[in-house]
């Protein structure tokens, strides 16, 4: 399984996220810049980082949401291609209208760094595979923007479908989201989008390897 | 508004730059004219204490600096320490008390990006940051807006720059309520041969101007930040700048990019007094003229003069000298990031700073006078009053020492930090160890297998306000301390000096008081100063802050798998204080927490004491000894095992029937050099043996595990009760 990255002026998590996919799957994935407009075909996993693309100004993800480089990975996602959005790169497929739902402002209105508790809503899915249906592990999270809103009908379509695949569990919901959503998926069940940062939760030194789930199950490799 | 540059020089325009008459007598005589308008703004600009160092100069120059590990000491945007295999972490602290108080949000966060930019200025990837903040009084009616402001600033920009906050200080105290304190500091890594300096080389080279383009904020800000504050204050707004995160990271990763070519000769980040302050010091550091077209000056703001342009501390700037034959590639590395390129000057053999704008010289001085020439002054100081002993069998016990502990666990300085550093990204870059809340912040070397830093940022105002000298050495001890509880050892730190007015003789004494008990104790712990900050007239209406010279300290972890935190002791650990018993109330937390009086002299710091007992705590880290340790510091005894308790959930049960001395003294006595330990029962006794063939004085003090914090009879808790009363007061506070 090959994997890339996209890079975007303002995303601060791409290093973050290139360790990650390369102490897990032993490969270092590909780099791709804002402004290319074809992504290789042996790339099976798209990852758009964390961070402040074009500094979340105007509203987060909605700058990057219209650059060159998105309308290559919606093509990629139309294909069946795994593309996962953490954080920002939540923001962005949501803006990108990749996934459907908004983030809005935390209903603390302050930003929010912590370790939180997510359940494993669905683990029949392409990125969750290797959890256990309803486990609980530990997860990071580190924004200001993750407060998950959808209409009632948005909603009930995507708890209905098996679409709700993370929830903040255990009262420790940061942000206010409706139904202590946490990361959805499409349809289609080939994109992903998460507030919480499972690549800083992979390793002995992170203490606790929880995260490595998603991306063993993204790419296809036996979780350490 | 246009400002000619044919001003007149009035006597109100020379005070309202801050220059007093024989400073600009001085002027005079060293250029043999009146200097035109944008001259007078340029003097002023280098010329103010905080560019020049001119009351502060003559002490500084007694700190130690020197050390095996020091690459490069004070002098540079920041300083450099080895830290083997080739590797470097590069270091400074700097404030940003005047504009924060002004405008917090905005003050806090070019007070980050500024230190940021200090760091990656010399070729280093930031890794790390720490805040080191200074509130009023709780219930001063400015004081929630300042602390919602001031850390909302510092987690925006750090947080979207990407470099996790791993530690800092938050207090409270009134004689802050008119100058707050926000010292920034900032740790980056690079590699010992790919370091850049300032000083330019070669003449007729290009100077390029990078980064954000330059508007008219932050005008005249390292001047307003050299003044007292009185009323007008409000008046001050215009000269805080605004800061923009997004392009600073654009910045970063376009100089680092840059530095890689081998296109950069000199670079210097565009900071206090801006693209004065910055031309000027590479030209005099190399030896060289600087010439500057202003026309060529990327601007946001239209018909601006050239006394805007040369005082702007607009952010987000550098200034270079390039190597000529790879303009082309420089270029397409920062168009690649969207970011203003633009050739503003040259080198020249002339040792002018010559400035020019729409044809006309504005400007025409000597570059090396301008810095080398600044006044600098003995000031006079009068050593401050020794304060009588305070025994304490003077000091009142508590009535009940279960309510004085959980009133000072509960406490606005000794309450959980928790709602700060919830709104920092501690665990971006995947490399911290230790967030904050222990004794230090840690972080992974990232490229090496077992290599981590720890930093922790000290400095306890009450012992340096009660006797200077004893509270400098305290600093630099406490932080030294902090840094080796994780098993680290201690290699370098920085300070920030933090005072009033140094033209009263007794803030003067407090800060030459303080410079020597900082350099003694550097000296006797071999943690040199390798950079700094002096921030002095911190004073409104008269009335000075606590003398508060923040020390932020590094330290090298060979293997972090032997790193000690203070939260992960194991049910049946016994628990050993190394150090003396608690003895010293004087300048104590219990005695203004819970007595409400600030009598007393500081503790002194023994600082052999220090060395030995930190030596031996490290050393047992590193053999695998102990499972958690924490220093003691402010609270004693008492707060340090119950941070301990609230941070692994576990309860303890501790006796002092073997100690000598009065029950709160034992408990509450911050005595220094001191502390506590957790250790396997099976290597408890190992470990007494090995102290007291070392003769490093320790203590038995009891056994972890339980759900109850029970010390004799005096202590009976459940831990989850101090939990409650511990994280309540910061939230409670800042929803009211």
């Amino acid at each position: 399984m090959k994997s890339a990255v996209v890079q975007l002026p303002g995303l601060n998590r791409d290093r973050d996220m290139i360790a990650a996919l390369t102490k897990i799957s032993g490969h270092e994935p590909v780099t791709i810049w804002q402004t290319e407009t074809e992504i290789a075909d042996d790339i099976d996993l798209i990852v758009i980082p964390g961070g402040f693309s074009y500094g979340d100004y105007l509203r987060c993800g909605a700058i990057a949401a219209r650059m060159p480089v998105m309308q290559a990975i919606r093509e990629k996602a139309e294909k069946g291609v795994k593309v996962l959005g953490v954080c920002n790169g939540f923001q962005i497929l949501v803006e990108a209208q990749l996934l459907p739902g908004a983030l809005m402002r935390n209903s603390s209105l302050l930003f929010v760094s912590k370790e939180v508790k997510l359940e494993i809503v669905n683990a029949d899915t392409d990125f969750t595979r290797t959890y256990e249906q309803g486990q609980v592990i530990r997860c990071p999270v580190a924004h200001h923007d993750g407060n998950y809103f959808a209409d009632a009908e948005t909603l009930k379509s995507l708890e209905g479908n098996g679409q709700v695949i993370f929830k903040y569990a255990e009262g420790t919901n940061p942000n206010g989201s409706l139904n202590d959503i946490a990361g959805i998926i499409n349809a289609r069940g080939n994109v992903l989008g998460m507030m919480p940062h499972p690549e800083n939760l992979i390793e002995h030194a992170h203490g606790g390897k929880d995260g490595r789930g998603i991306f063993a199950s993204a790419l296809d490799v036996i979780a350490a | 508004m246009t400002i000619s540059n044919s001003r007149p020089i009035t006597p109100e325009l020379i005070a309202s730059h801050g220059l007093k008459a024989d400073e600009y007598q001085r002027i005079l005589d060293l250029i043999g004219r009146e200097p035109t308008f944008t001259e007078l703004g340029i003097f002023s600009a280098m010329w103010n204490e905080h560019c020049s160092y001119k009351s502060s100069k003559k002490w500084l120059r007694t700190l130690p600096t020197k050390g095996p590990r020091v690459v490069q000491g004070p002098g540079e945007n920041a300083g450099v320490v080895d830290i083997d295999d080739g590797d470097v972490v590069v270091f400074k602290m700097e404030s940003h008390n005047h504009p924060s108080y002004i405008e917090p949000y905005q003050g806090a966060a070019t007070g980050v990006g500024g230190i940021l930019r200090d760091v990656f200025t010399m070729g280093a990837r930031p890794i790390a940051a720490m805040n080191a903040l200074r509130f009023g009084a709780p219930d001063h009616p400015k004081t929630k807006h300042l602390v919602s402001g001031v850390v909302a600033g510092v987690g925006g920009y750090g947080n979207s720059f990407g470099v996790p906050t791993v530690g800092g200080e938050v207090e409270f105290d009134e004689r802050y309520n008119g100058n707050i304190l926000v010292n920034a500091f900032a740790a980056g890594l690079a590699k010992a041969d790919g370091i850049f300096l300032s000083e330019a080389k070669g003449v007729g080279l290009p100077v390029v101007y990078l980064g954000a383009k330059t508007g008219r904020d932050g005008v005249g800000g390292a001047t307003m930040a050299s003044a007292e504050f009185d009323e007008s204050i409000e008046e001050k707004r215009p000269t805080v700048q605004v800061g923009d995160p997004f392009t600073e990271k654009c910045l970063l990763e376009a100089c680092l990019e840059l530095m890689q070519t081998g296109a950069v000769i000199a670079i210097q980040d565009m900071g206090a007094a801006g693209l004065t302050c910055s031309a000027v010091e590479m030209g005099a550091k190399g030896g060289l003229g600087i010439e500057l077209l202003l026309d060529t000056v990327p601007v946001r703001e239209d018909r601006m003069t050239a006394y805007e342009m040369m005082l702007s501390e607009s952010q987000e700037r550098m200034l270079m000298v390039l190597e000529p034959s790879k303009e082309e590639v420089a270029k397409a590395i920062f168009v690649k990031w969207g970011l203003d390129f633009a050739i503003v000057g040259k080198t020249t053999d002339d040792l002018r700073f010559r400035v020019i704008h729409q044809g006309e010289e504005v400007a025409n001085l000597p570059i090396k006078e301008l810095g080398d020439e600044a006044p600098e002054y003995d000031r006079p100081w009068v050593e401050p009053a020794r304060r009588a002993a305070l025994p304490a069998s003077e000091v009142k016990a508590p009535v009940d020492y279960n309510d004085a502990l959980i009133k000072l666990v509960g406490s606005p300085n000794q309450s959980s930090r928790r709602w700060v550093y919830e709104q920092y990204d501690t665990f971006i870059q995947g490399n911290s160890l230790q967030h904050p809340g222990g004794d230090a912040g840690v972080v992974r070397v990232e490229g090496h297998a077992t290599k981590a830093l720890a930093f922790s940022s000290d400095v306890t105002p009450r012992y340096v306000e009660a006797d200077p000298f004893e509270g400098g050495k305290q600093a630099v001890a406490e932080c030294w301390r902090n840094i080796t509880a994780t098993g680290a050892e201690p290699l370098a730190a920085t300070d920030n000096l933090n005072f009033g007015n140094p033209e009263k003789p007794e803030i003067m004494g407090q800060l030459v008081g303080a410079i020597k008990g900082i350099g003694e104790a550097c000296k006797a712990l071999d943690f040199p100063i390798v950079s700094g900050n002096v921030s002095l007239y911190n004073e409104t209406n008269g009335v000075a802050i606590l003398p508060t010279p923040t020390i932020a300290g590094v330290g090298l972890l060979p293997d972090w798998s032997k790193m000690a935190k203070i939260g992960t002791a194991n049910d049946g650990d016994k628990l050993i204080m190394i150090g003396v018993d608690g003895s010293h109330l004087g300048s104590s937390i219990y005695l203004r927490d819970i007595l409400g009086s600030t009598e007393g002299p500081a503790p002194e710091v023994d600082l052999t004491a220090e060395r030995r007992h930190g030596d031996f705590v490290r050393s047992a880290i590193r053999n695998g000894q102990v499972t958690a340790c924490h220093d003691i510091s402010s609270g004693g005894l008492a707060l340090a095992l119950a941070e301990m308790a609230m941070s692994s959930g576990k309860g303890l049960n501790v006796s002092l029937k073997d100690s000598r001395g009065l029950p709160h003294a034992l408990l509450f006595g911050e005595d220094q050099a001191r502390y506590v330990l957790a250790v396997p029962a099976d290597l408890a006794n190992f470990l007494q043996a090995n102290a007291e063939g070392a003769g490093i004085p320790f203590r038995a003090l009891g056994t972890v595990g339980g759900d109850a914090f029970i010390i004799d009879d005096l202590v009976n808790l459940p831990v989850a009760d101090l939990g409650t009363a511990h994280e309540g007061w910061f939230p409670d506070f800042m929803n009211a």
